[in-house]
């Protein structure tokens, strides 16, 4: 006999109820606690998951719909940048590097973001954000693909963009935003919440987008600035899940507070640091600049971060307890990092260079109180050198902070002259960090961080050389073999900006696009 | 305070000194020129005279800057984990009580990097 269907259309909410709620079941062959053995050890206290409000009524189906439409219009886009030469469109051959490190830094990223959140549905026995979780996990597994594909049209033309899944396992600055992910991914999946799908998604995004995708605007490059079009409707939706996961960790047990205030406290850090990056590509690679670091920090996180905390703070959230060192650090990290990628740029996968005249200016009337007095004179110092055929490139190795894993660069919060040290000892082993927000990270949870895995002291016990190279023979070069490691082509991929061959090649093929010749 | 964790939490510190091959870290820093925009790590065996290694590789790390070559690492002002210490030129790093992953730096009185900036 055939089945009888209902004729009655179920109503949107009805549909909803049954496309989300209705898709769980209390499990009898095994205990719920046996399903879902990461629910509890991280001490978060859950009693009801059905208080969950689903912030974004979406179903699958309807998510599917919206995604595939977003897609076509993507990839039309970006079709039409490839057939019309859109490369050829950008301020300048220098904007490209921003896209390297935003492939080589961040796209990676957007991948472990995917299986961190489909981790993360996995783990969690309640419907409501297991639903959420795999919507976001696809979003992110989109996010990369439709960056790597955006970016592939620049690998077809310029160096440097060629192996980014390799270097992101190797090459040494990378080791700072594959850590943090690495950190987030192995603790447990409430505290992934609160470190990715709070303070990054939610605290700290638009630091990372708004400068990457308006900076795309302003330097002609509409092939990316679609791509974060497209990915703009999702982020509005993981906002939203990242703000709803922490109220309700808040409102479901009291004993939850003093955790997630740690977290908060840590991932705000820990994010601020990886930043950086950021802030050096706002400050430093962007031909046509869209606004400073410094203005972008006060605007996305002392403001609108101000008002989520305040908003925040009627379950007891304090703001995190680094703000005081950020608004210092603010004045200082682009320029300071800047200098670190300059000096090693015999290392790195993208161009470096020195800023002109006209962009110091820029650099002075936006940092007032620090690019004359601490920078101008290095970066001056450094141009004319390289201009004397003596290019500045640090040939030894730096020594690295224990957790964030960047340089030792910082200085201290009281006096920008001076390097900030500071260290702890766990089990008879000295360990070295950054910040005082990096040795509270440390010290919080030593054992986790004595495992880094430390370019700088890596390479020092022989393990970033190609198999068969043998690092006692006689003229054994340690950087040429890590380079070769890395797939970065020296001569190619490295090295100053100026003489490239991408300066070269954008200069010929423009002229051909706009010039008779 | 420990890792939580399911099970047990136990693995091995990533950079103890066995793993690099007959030498230890030493990380050393020039107060007042950040030129260098990090004090440097090296890996060196315990046996490396304090002389050497400031004549040898000391000098060829820190050598691009304009102010080293007025510099006298005799007359440097050392500190150790942030304390005041003092190097015998003549002592390995073992004789000097040198360990594994130590943290030196030096100032240099009176030179205060490109046009005083401390860069
Ligand atoms: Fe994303
Ligand atoms: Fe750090």
């Amino acid at each position: 006999m055939d089945m009888q269907a209902t004729k009655k259309k179920v109503g949107l909410k009805e549909k909803y109820a049954h496309m989300t709620r209705g898709l769980g079941w209390e499990t009898t062959y095994q205990p719920m606690n046996k399903v879902f053995p990461y629910a509890e050890f991280e001490g978060i206290k859950i009693h009801d998951w059905d208080k969950w409000e689903d912030p974004f009524r979406l179903t699958m189906d309807a998510y599917w719909k919206y995604q595939a439409e977003k897609e076509r219009k993507l990839y039309a886009v970006l079709d039409a940048f490839a057939q019309n030469n859109g490369h050829l469109g950008v301020t300048d051959a220098r904007y490209i590097n921003a896209l390297k490190l935003f492939l080589t830094g961040i796209s990676p990223l957007e991948y472990v973001a995917h299986r961190g959140f489909a981790a993360a549905g996995r783990n969690f026995p309640g419907v409501g954000p297991r639903v959420a979780c795999l919507m976001q996990s696809l979003d992110e597994v989109r996010h990369a693909q439709t960056q790597i594909h955006a970016l592939s049209n620049y690998n077809k033309h310029y160096n440097g963009f060629h192996d980014f899944k390799h270097m992101i396992e190797r090459v040494w600055y990378l080791s700072v935003p594959k850590s943090f992910f690495d950190d987030a991914f192995s603790a447990g999946p409430f505290e992934w919440m609160i470190a990715i799908g709070f303070s990054f998604e939610y605290v700290l995004t638009n630091l990372l987008f708004v400068p990457f995708m308006s900076g795309a605007a302003y330097n002609g490059d509409m092939g990316t600035v679609t791509v974060g079009f497209s990915a703009q409707s999702d982020e509005a939706r993981h906002m939203t899940l990242g703000l709803e996961c922490i109220k309700f960790m808040l409102e479901q047990d009291p004993d939850n507070l003093p955790i997630v205030q740690k977290w908060i406290d840590k991932w705000a850090w820990r994010g601020t640091r990886v930043l950086t990056l950021v802030g050096m590509m706002m400050d430093y690679m962007l031909p046509k600049r869209v606004m400073s670091w410094k203005e972008a920090w006060e605007i996305y996180f002392e403001q609108n971060g101000g008002a989520l905390f305040n908003d925040l703070a009627r379950y007891g959230i304090k703001v995190p307890e680094c703000l005081s060192q950020t608004a210092i650090d603010k004045e200082h990290i682009s320029h300071q990092a800047w200098a670190t990628f300059y000096q090693y740029g015999g290392a790195s996968d993208f161009h470096t260079w020195m800023p002109t005249d006209e962009e110091m200016d820029w650099l002075s009337a936006k940092y007032p109180n620090t690019f004359d007095k601490y920078y101008r004179a290095r970066f001056t110092h450094w141009r004319d050198e390289a201009e004397k055929g003596k290019r500045f490139y640090n040939g030894t190795l730096p020594m690295l902070c224990q957790v964030c894993q960047i340089p030792m660069l910082f200085t201290e919060p009281s006096d920008p002259t001076q390097i900030c040290y500071r260290e702890s000892e766990y089990q008879g082993e000295k360990y070295h960090t950054c910040s005082d927000g990096c040795k509270h990270i440390f010290d919080d949870e030593p054992e986790k961080y004595i495992q880094a895995w430390l370019p700088v002291h890596q390479i020092y016990q022989g393990n970033c050389f190609n198999e068969g190279v043998d690092p006692t023979a006689p003229g054994f070069d340690p950087l040429a073999e890590v380079l070769k490691w890395y797939h970065v082509e020296h001569g190619r991929d490295n090295l100053d900006f100026e003489g490239s061959e991408d300066q070269k090649n954008f200069a010929a093929w423009r002229g051909l696009a706009t010039k008779n010749v | 305070m420990a890792v939580k964790a399911l099970k047990a939490y136990k693995f091995d510190a990533a950079d103890t000194q066995d793993k690099f091959h007959g030498n230890q870290l030493l990380y050393v820093g020039w107060d007042k020129h950040l030129m260098f925009c990090a004090p440097f790590a090296f890996a060196l065996p315990s046996t490396t005279r304090f002389g050497d290694l400031c004549d040898k590789i000391l000098s060829k790390s820190f050598g691009y800057h304009p102010d080293w070559a007025k510099v006298d690492l005799a007359k440097a002002v050392w500190k150790k984990s942030g304390q005041p210490w003092q190097p015998d030129m003549n002592k390995t790093l073992a004789e000097l009580g040198l360990k594994h992953k130590d943290a030196l730096r030096f100032e240099t009185p009176g030179l205060n990097g490109i046009q005083g900036s401390c860069s």
